[in-house]
């Protein structure tokens, strides 16, 4: 295990270095994005439109933050991951598309995911689940927000990240997931939990 | 008393530490397993959770962004007077925490997509009636993360394969989930009754305190076995591997017809709020739960 703390805009060979199991800090920019952004983002890139920022480097967080308006500037509250397996229908693209550098979220993402993070370079960062004033304290500014429209959770908060994490790597760009690894084990274990639950 | 402003004022107190602060049961939990935990990766996740929580009680912060679906449970004693006040006054305290704590507005409209921005919206905030005994209100608040709600499960079981069929549902709704809910993970299962009466029973499983024992001794036993099960899966601390994947298990039935087997799973992700109150006929409040900060 190797620490790597990485400034965007991130290159593809500076994801390249990084393998499962490494822990990352990440300063810079960061914007979040759930479903509904992935949506819109992927749509208007169908139809040709800019997005309000230009991705490549980026890291894309998958979290729905509390956000308070001070004044005239926005404040984020808490600001954890979700759950990232519901984006596996957008990510492929969107990192083929808009060459996002980090995937920032929790519980893993599947085969298309891992597949195109090998072929375009792009690691998942795995940020504690609900750790959401952890999160925060490395959040240092709100520097805009869009689509407001999809509301406070669903919409794009563009941050200023100062040493975000750790974010485990769990999917690297050589292929390898770590939650499918966890996940084959407790398969492998599932007869011998049913044969001392008497389960036949 | 003055049922409706004590209730709004009640409302928001318990909503305000549900999601800053853990009950103690679920805090010592954490710690335990932090202690034990032999995986690497498990136990970094776990030392960020105690950080996070550590945090969030300090600050007044939510512990999570994600501050949940708001779920009330009401025991009203039977005496207790203008009870047709509650509702509105739980939501009224719903969308005052909304502002002042904040909680993250979650509440969308199923076929629009709007989101209300207020946490309430209709049949939400929900509330569970039950009429006791008595002149004291007593209201829980249950507010239930999205993560965890999306892996519960409901299975319409064969009579015939009984207990050993639900063991496995159980084993089985556990490796489905994984990642997903946010463990360790407390889960609350039911049986018997019928779809909708085990489903509400497992998820009224989780406001059980998790060091105490099911004061049936069979079903005690049951309960250790399914949380030792589930903890032999190895799906660890936020499915990054390791000895603790469930806190507790909670168990709850009621009878079932003959030709049904209900069963259904609840979770609750490491961040399983709660938080109880009672308000007294003289218009005190006791807190149950939390001390009132």
């Amino acid at each position: 295990m190797t620490v790597y703390r990485l400034t965007t805009p991130i290159s593809e060979d500076e994801t390249r270095k990084l393998k499962v199991n490494d822990e990352i800090y990440i300063t810079g920019t960061m914007v979040t994005a759930r479903d509904q952004a992935h949506k819109r983002a992927l749509e208007l890139h169908a139809e040709n439109k800019k997005l309000p920022l230009d991705l490549e480097g980026l890291a894309v967080f998958h979290c729905g933050p509390i956000v308070k308006k001070h004044g005239d500037k926005w404040r984020i509250v808490a600001a954890g991951p979700t759950t990232s397996t519901r984006m596996d229908i957008f990510e492929g693209d969107f990192i083929k598309n808009f060459k996002v550098r980090v995937i920032i979220g929790k519980g893993g993402m599947g085969q298309r995911t891992t597949e195109a993070m090998q072929r375009y370079g792009a690691v998942y960062g795995a940020f504690t689940g609900g750790a959401a004033v952890l999160a925060a304290k490395a959040i240092d500014e709100v520097r805009a927000v869009e689509w407001f429209d999809l509301g406070m959770p669903e919409a794009l908060w563009i941050l200023g990240a100062k040493e975000f994490g750790p974010l485990t790597v769990a999917i690297d760009s050589h292929g390898n997931n770590l939650f499918e690894d966890v996940r084959d084990r407790a398969e492998e274990n599932r007869k011998a939990i049913y044969r001392k639950l008497g389960i036949r | 008393m003055d049922i409706e402003s004590l209730t709004e004022k009640v409302g928001y107190d318990l909503l305000r530490l549900a999601v800053t602060e853990l009950p103690r049961d679920v805090k010592e939990a954490l710690q335990k397993a932090h202690r034990e935990e032999t995986s690497e990766a498990g136990k970094t996740q776990l030392k960020a959770i105690l950080e996070n929580i550590q945090l969030a009680e300090r600050t007044h912060t939510p512990m999570c962004q994600d501050t949940g679906t708001i779920i009330f449970y009401i025991r009203a004693g039977a005496e207790v007077g203008r009870l047709e006040k509650v509702e509105n006054a739980l939501i009224e305290a719903t969308r005052r925490a909304t502002v002042e704590v904040p909680l993250r507005p979650n509440a969308v409209d199923p076929f629009v997509g709007k989101n209300t921005g207020d946490n309430t919206g209709r049949n939400i905030p929900f509330v569970n009636w039950e009429i006791v005994p008595g002149n004291s209100l007593e209201i829980t608040v249950l507010p239930k993360g999205g993560g965890s709600e999306n892996v519960c499960m409901l299975g319409m079981l064969v009579p015939g394969e009984g207990l050993q069929g639900l063991k496995k549902f159980v084993v089985d709704a556990v490796m489905k989930a994984g990642a997903k809910p946010c463990p360790p993970n407390i889960l609350g299962v039911a049986v018997g009754g019928g779809a909708d009466v085990a489903l509400k029973l497992a998820k009224k499983a989780l406001l059980r305190p998790i060091d105490q024992h099911n004061s049936d001794p069979e079903i005690s036993e049951l309960e250790r076995e399914l949380l030792e099960a589930a903890n032999l899966t190895g799906i660890g601390p936020m499915g990054l591997g390791g000895r603790f994947t469930v806190l507790g298990v909670n168990v709850d039935y009621a009878a079932r017809h003959p030709a049904s087997y209900p069963a259904a799973v609840a979770f609750n992700c490491w961040a399983a709020r709660r938080a109880t109150a009672r308000i007294l006929e003289n218009g005190e409040v006791e807190h149950i739960t939390h001390r009132n900060r």
